[in-house]
């Protein structure tokens, strides 16, 4: 029970009309790669944002980190979780670096009134070496491709030592080389770091092959969850996405 | 210009008044421009023009009137615009008119002579008063020492909201200190700069600065030295040439922003633009 650090219970968010999650109740337990995937709408960006404090629970409840989610740990919780969205259309123009992008990982755990120091700018390089981007360090942020945003958005992440990684759709709208790159770098970081990581995808094919337990979600809903052997057959993949689907031959990135 | 009129006490004000402005404005600016929030901007700049012709109509001070209404604006803009009940244009659009209808309606109701209340409309460097001089000074050192506090978390919020929201910076504050520390600028270089022109010295020198680097320390000085020449040159123009001395600083900006966009070596990101949606 110790080593749960997400237990969310019976959580319900609502989006005036529309009620994104409806009863979702979930424990992972530190370390695990939790595979999330359904149809769009079915909530999974929800459940993150629960997660890290910025979805608002209109009933149930969420303990994160041995934190009750709420408006006053919010902040707290989200300096120690890392969050990587999908690639962003951004101004070229705006006035700032790669290097300078990744460092604002850092921010929140450094907090007011201080500043960054040498040796966490050397941080942030050693980060920006691991990720494969050092050449691209003091090139404007907007004049990046998309897979090269997305190494830069993991290794903003890093800098910020998190102890949870949600990665939302990290793959979607970029080329299929770059998703295969940016999905051994995931499995790279989970074998190198062991974080607890909620990977979020509609994509089947982007599932990494270190998920150890795969969340079928659909319709604001968990509607199956198992072993992703057990939970990726044509059958089920179909009803989940209420289309024939054939299932991937292998797990991507493996 | 002719080193006499430097003793003038009324042209040593307004060279101060146009160095605090010029550079208050100008940082303001930096942070509007960048967050693409022009619209909120004008609003809030019309917002203190109704508050200070209500401090006229009503006989307390103009000043007063602008702070109360610009911070109001921008404590209603924020929360509209992020809770997205309403688009954020729509109900930014509802302020703004609602702000414009209420300074016509404050100068409607105005009895008498509506010089002073004309004044706001376009402002006199050249007549700023020593009180006005010391606000605009005030609020300058409060941008200027706030802006070096928090560089980093401005930053973070000016050039990545969300991500400065999901790595745990007060994000929000950040945003709505920056709305307020708008109402506060507008607010103190209402009399030298005047409610209709003020935006323009707000918009002009940052969006030059904003064509030239990529650089966000750079950005704001270059921003704060064009927002200064912009007030000075104007300044000169409007004492040689009897011009009004808003529309000159004004019109001096806007010449700032064409020669930068025109030499603009940010002009070929297009290119970088167009690879990044084919890609």
């Amino acid at each position: 029970m110790d080593n749960v650090v997400i237990s969310i219970k019976d959580a319900v968010v609502s989006y005036r009309e529309d009620v994104a999650l409806q009863g979702v109740s979930l424990e992972v337990r530190r370390g695990e790669f939790i595979g999330i995937i359904g149809p769009n709408g079915a909530g999974k960006t929800t459940l993150l944002t629960v997660i890290n404090g910025l979805g608002k629970l209109v009933h149930g409840q969420a303990r994160v980190l041995g934190l009750p989610v709420n408006g006053r740990n919010g902040i707290k919780l989200r300096r120690r979780i890392g969050y990587v969205a999908q690639v962003e259309n951004i101004d070229p123009r705006l006035p700032i670096n790669v290097r300078e992008t990744v460092m604002v990982g850092s921010y929140g755990r450094l907090g007011l009134f201080r500043r960054p120091t040498r040796p966490q700018w050397e941080n942030v390089d050693r980060v920006l070496d691991m990720v494969g981007i050092t050449h691209l360090a003091r090139r404007p942020i907007g004049h990046l491709s998309g897979g090269e945003y997305q190494r830069a958005a993991i290794a903003r992440a890093l800098v910020q030592q998190p102890e949870i990684f949600l990665l939302d759709e990290p793959t979607a709208s970029i080329d299929p080389q770059a998703q295969r790159e940016i999905l051994s770098l995931i499995q790279l970081i989970h074998k190198e770091y062991h974080m607890t990581t909620l990977f979020v995808t509609h994509d089947l094919r982007q599932l990494p092959s270190v998920c150890q337990h795969l969340i079928l979600m659909k319709e604001g809903r968990i509607w199956q969850q198992g072993d992703p052997k057990a939970m990726l057959k044509r059958e089920i993949l179909s009803q989940l996405y209420g289309a024939p689907v054939s299932v991937p031959t292998e797990i991507a990135g493996s | 210009m002719e080193s006499h009129i430097l003793q003038y006490q009324f042209m040593q004000h307004a060279i101060l008044a146009g160095l605090y402005g010029g550079v208050t404005c100008s940082i303001i600016g930096v942070f509007v421009v960048t967050m693409h929030l022009s619209f909120i901007g004008v609003c809030i700049a019309h917002a203190a023009f109704a508050g200070a012709l209500l401090g006229i109509l009503l006989g307390f001070n103009p000043l007063i009137g602008a702070l109360l209404f610009s911070l109001t604006s921008a404590g209603i803009i924020g929360p509209m615009a992020d809770r997205g009940e309403l688009n954020p244009d729509t109900s930014i659009g509802i302020i703004f008119s609602l702000m414009l209808g209420l300074a016509f309606l404050f100068l409607g109701l105005m009895p008498g002579s509506r010089t002073e209340a004309l004044n706001l409309f376009w402002g006199s460097i050249l007549t700023v008063s020593r009180q006005d001089l010391i606000f605009l000074g005030i609020v300058a050192v409060i941008v200027i020492g706030l802006v070096a506090i928090f560089y980093k978390e401005i930053q973070a919020v000016i050039c990545h909201r969300q991500v400065a929201l999901a790595v745990g910076i007060p994000a929000t504050l950040i945003f709505y200190g920056l709305l307020f520390a708008t109402g506060l600028t507008v607010t103190a270089s209402l009399r030298s700069i005047g409610g209709l022109l003020i935006y323009s010295l707000i918009l002009n020198p940052a969006a030059a600065a904003y064509q030239l680097t990529y650089s966000l320390k750079r950005m704001l000085l270059i921003a704060s030295a064009f927002g200064i020449i912009s007030c000075w040159v104007g300044l000169a123009a409007s004492y040689f040439l009897d011009i009004p001395s808003g529309a000159s600083i004004v019109i001096t900006a806007c010449i700032i922003f064409g020669l930068a966009t025109a030499f603009s070596p940010k002009r070929k990101v297009r290119r970088w633009q167009q690879a990044r949606l084919s890609d």
